[in-house]
């Protein structure tokens, strides 16, 4: 376990030292920071001069040596748009992104896992048909169209739901959660909805597959020659074994959920870290985009190890397989 | 929106909604406003950015010595008059009984210290005044101004020069400004100190901005306005979403395309108005040979026929009609109709696409030539669909020009000075600071050379030493009659010479619930004291 532990620490910090290299020789070619930072008016002088106070003259391996350096300290630089600390300003919008992360994972698996069990036990019903054809517009629409459409029916047309923002949010400590207003509920209903939607869909067919599989399986034949009820079958045997396949994905998906809910922020005009990093981007705010892709770096890193733990709680057979190897 | 509460509070809602049947959308108080701009607000201090919006959102906690009114002109502020003594002295009245918000008194004392403090390192707003005017205090309410050279336009920027309280910028490490360069910002940076009509009372960069009423302005207020709220909303779909369901009542911009749906619905409506800003196309005349031209060994923007030909061939009220949805002000001068008063007597060259290859094949021309466009995509209104329009109205007089349409930063990266003024081709728009013609002749019309040295933004490298010589003339004239007169020369020369292919005006687009009524000023600053929610 150690030893596994411990080479899966030297790939994350490989593949984290990857990332930022890339990313820094791509920040050469994102536009001019300086331009973005002052008026349009400012002298020549003035904008070569803050240039060399930036550090932005230097070779690259000097910024990138010193990026390095700051980084391993934890410090990411202040944002050249927002004068703020670039760890404080990723640590104010990381709750935003990752309530709605949440509650669009918890709406995916709670809609897809059960949509999925229904359209596989019975997938010649009427019901299942028509979520299989709707399931469709899921996959196939972009995020963005949904987004609109779903404002445009529950917020200008029903006014029900608020079209932007996050609503009344609580700070507890340093965390500050929209979960525990009505406002903040009724603000993250449609982004979850928005963001989640593929990944039901995905869950949904994913699910409904691997269970018409299972149910063809000789225990599952030998379970139900032996009398157990309908329920057992389905729940407690078929359902557990899909699940597998369903963690893969899903964890898979957690990572892109967090990192490229930029989309879903962008519309909703949602307060998270994906809005953050498209202002950066635009902005040509080069601390803000180098701290955020090593976050999504480690994040993704972390993922993956989370999932490859969770086999092993899962399976028996993996955990005793590499005992024995 | 975003705001904290405590956890206290909390539970008490909870306790009553759990008893209440569950609600709809909150009814908005009759003097809440609520705003919504598709840019940000960063730091507070009113010297870190010289831009229209920052500066727009600060008046309304900030004030100058002067103000300008609902029509731009020049009125008093925290001075209530002013005269010039002779030449190189002017004399400025303070305005007695003035507080900032903190209760703190303003005087002779908070002028000077801000004078300096506009012409620190660091600070962006160095040019609202000359480098080497002398303040001088007379008496508590009395501020003297000497100059070495005469400057009849010396107060023109000055409403957005906003005066700092010398107190409490010493008391909370403000005396230097915040740069852009900072990298670790004081606290006081997201905080402010004004003598306006409000002050902040809350403010997340990029997020929310809360604004209430200043009760002891010196002013009597026009508005009727509780609470302020600014939001940013990026997105031109969700803003408009959010002031068609009511969640927002003034947005600003508001896409052409969504103008109809604003307008047909009964509960919003559109305000628009000619904006201070001239969007031009301007054509490098400096290089001996175009970088992205088929004609080698001469540069075809060097002849003036060629650019009137370019000029003949653009069929601007096309543009105004299919491209700007008619809400634009074709124009033949860079700089606006309200900006100068001599500005009707002067008419852009006819539209003329015979006339344009007749001067092209005059010039040697008679196949024209190949030329790639530097467009931004995210700038100014419609600004890649007016080149794609140009692109194909220059193709029917055989330039064939080739549209290279990028994000804001990259094509300021390219075609700016840090660039190294790298463009044959280029859409630019230009707003004078100072709403003043001597600004947009010394920054777009004066010789460079190739560092830059001249006119900053003189992009493509035009150079009359005549032009020139009139900026130096209308820089001291102090008579008015008689630096109209030199402005509209240095105009005529460069209409005569096409320096430029002036396009248009664009239009400033808010849009607004059927209940506010708010001042639109051409410069598009949003100022809540004229604001009212009925």
């Amino acid at each position: 376990m150690i030893s596994f532990l411990l080479s899966r620490a030297v790939q994350a910090i490989a593949t984290m030292l990857m990332v930022t290299l890339i990313a820094f020789v791509l920040f050469r070619y994102v536009g001019d920071p300086v331009n973005q930072m002052v008026g349009i008016e400012t002298s020549l002088a003035d904008r070569a001069k803050l240039r060399e106070d930036l550090g932005l003259n230097d070779p690259m391996p000097v910024q990138y040596a010193r990026f390095l350096v700051r980084a391993a300290r934890f410090d990411f630089g202040t944002s050249y748009q927002q004068k703020e600390s670039v760890a404080v300003l990723i640590g104010a919008r990381l709750p935003a992104t990752l309530e709605l992360s949440l509650i669009s994972v918890v709406f995916a698996i709670a809609a897809g896992v059960p949509l999925g069990v229904l359209a596989g036990l019975h997938p010649r019903s009427l019901a299942a048909r028509a979520f299989m054809a709707l399931s469709l517009l899921g996959v196939s629409l972009p995020t963005f169209l949904i987004g609109i459409l779903l404002i445009f029916v529950f917020s200008v047309h029903l006014g029900w739901l608020p079209s932007f923002g996050r609503g009344q949010t609580v700070q507890i400590g340093g965390w500050s959660t929209g979960l525990l207003t009505a406002s903040g509920w009724r603000s993250i209903i449609l982004p979850a909805i928005t963001l989640g939607l593929f990944q039901m869909t995905l869950i949904m067919r994913l699910v409904r597959a691997e269970i018409m599989e299972v149910l063809r399986t000789d225990y599952i034949k030998f379970a139900r020659a032996r009398g157990l009820p309908d329920r057992i079958v389905h729940f407690g045997h078929a359902l557990r074994n899909t699940l597998i396949p369903v963690i893969t994905v899903t964890g898979l998906q957690i990572g892109s959920i967090i990192a490229f809910s930029i989309i879903t922020e962008t519309v909703f005009q949602w307060p998270g870290m994906g809005l953050l990093f498209l202002q950066a981007v635009q902005n040509a705010d080069v601390p803000v985009m180098a701290a955020y892709l090593m976050l999504i770096a480690a994040l993704f890193v972390t993922i993956n190890l989370a999932v490859d733990l969770l086999y092993m709680a899962v399976d028996p057979r993996i955990r005793i397989g590499r005992a024995a190897a | 929106m975003t705001s904290t509460i405590s956890p206290a509070r909390v539970l008490r809602r909870s306790v009553m909604l759990a008893l209440v049947a569950q609600g709809a959308a909150t009814a908005a108080l009759a003097a809440d406003f609520r705003f919504a701009f598709q840019g940000t607000l960063g730091a507070l201090d009113p010297y870190t950015l010289n831009e229209t919006f920052t500066l727009g959102m600060l008046g309304n906690v900030y004030e100058g010595l002067t103000r300008r009114d609902k029509d731009l002109e020049i009125i008093p502020g925290l001075a209530t008059s002013w005269e010039q003594i002779d030449d190189l002295t002017w004399r400025f009245h303070l305005r007695e009984g003035v507080t900032f918000a903190n209760g703190n008194a303003f005087d002779a004392d908070d002028v000077l210290f801000s004078a300096d403090r506009v012409r620190a390192d660091g600070s962006n707003l160095a040019a609202r005044l000359p480098a080497d005017a002398e303040f001088v205090k007379v008496d508590p309410y009395t501020v003297d101004v000497k100059l070495t050279t005469p400057n009849p336009i010396l107060n023109y920027e000055w409403d957005t020069w906003y005066i700092m309280d010398k107190e409490w910028s010493e008391a909370n490490d403000m005396v230097a400004p915040v740069s852009a360069k900072d990298t670790s910002p004081r606290p006081a940076a997201f905080t402010a100190m004004g003598t306006g009509a409000f002050t902040f009372e809350s403010h997340e960069p990029g997020v929310k901005t809360v604004f209430v009423p200043n009760p002891g302005w010196w002013d009597t207020p026009e508005h009727n306005l509780d609470r302020v709220t600014y939001t940013t909303i990026a997105a031109d779909g969700t803003r408009v979403a959010a002031l068609l369901s009511g969640d927002v009542d003034l947005i600003d911009p508001v896409p052409v395309q969504d103008i109809p749906r604003i307008e047909q619905n009964a509960d919003t409506d559109v305000l628009t108005g000619p904006e201070l800003r001239v969007v031009y196309l301007g054509m490098n005349q400096m290089r001996a040979e175009l970088a992205t031209s088929d004609i080698k060994g001469r540069n075809p923007f060097q002849d003036p026929k060629v650019r009137k030909a370019m000029y003949q061939a653009i069929d601007i009220e096309a543009i105004k009609s299919r491209v700007m949805r008619g809400l634009s002000t074709p124009t033949a001068l860079l700089i606006a109709q309200e900006l100068f008063s001599q500005a009707s007597d002067f008419q852009r060259w006819p539209y003329d696409p015979e006339a344009a290859k007749a001067l092209l094949a005059e010039a040697g021309y008679p196949d024209g030539f190949s030329v790639t466009l530097d467009c931004p995509n995210d700038r100014y209104v419609n600004d890649e669909a007016i080149c794609q329009a140009a692109v194909a109205m220059l193709a029917k007089v055989g330039v064939k020009v080739t549209l290279n349409a990028q994000t804001k930063s990259l094509w300021a990266a390219k075609i700016l000075a840090a660039g190294g003024f790298d463009t044959d081709f280029y859409l630019l728009a230009w707003t004078p600071g100072s709403l003043d013609s001597w600004n947009v002749l010394v920054n777009l019309a004066t010789c460079r050379d190739g560092t830059g040295k001249g006119g900053p933004f003189n992009v493509g490298g035009y150079c009359n030493p005549k032009v020139d010589d009139l900026a130096a003339q209308i820089l001291g004239e102090t008579d008015a009659a008689r630096r109209d007169d030199l402005i509209a020369e240095a105009y005529r020369i460069l209409h005569e010479d096409t320096a430029y292919l002036p396009l248009h005006q664009q239009n400033l687009v808010w849009g607004k619930r059927a209940n506010v009524e708010i001042a639109q000023r051409a410069d598009n600053q949003v100022l809540f004291y004229w604001a009212r929610v009925n």
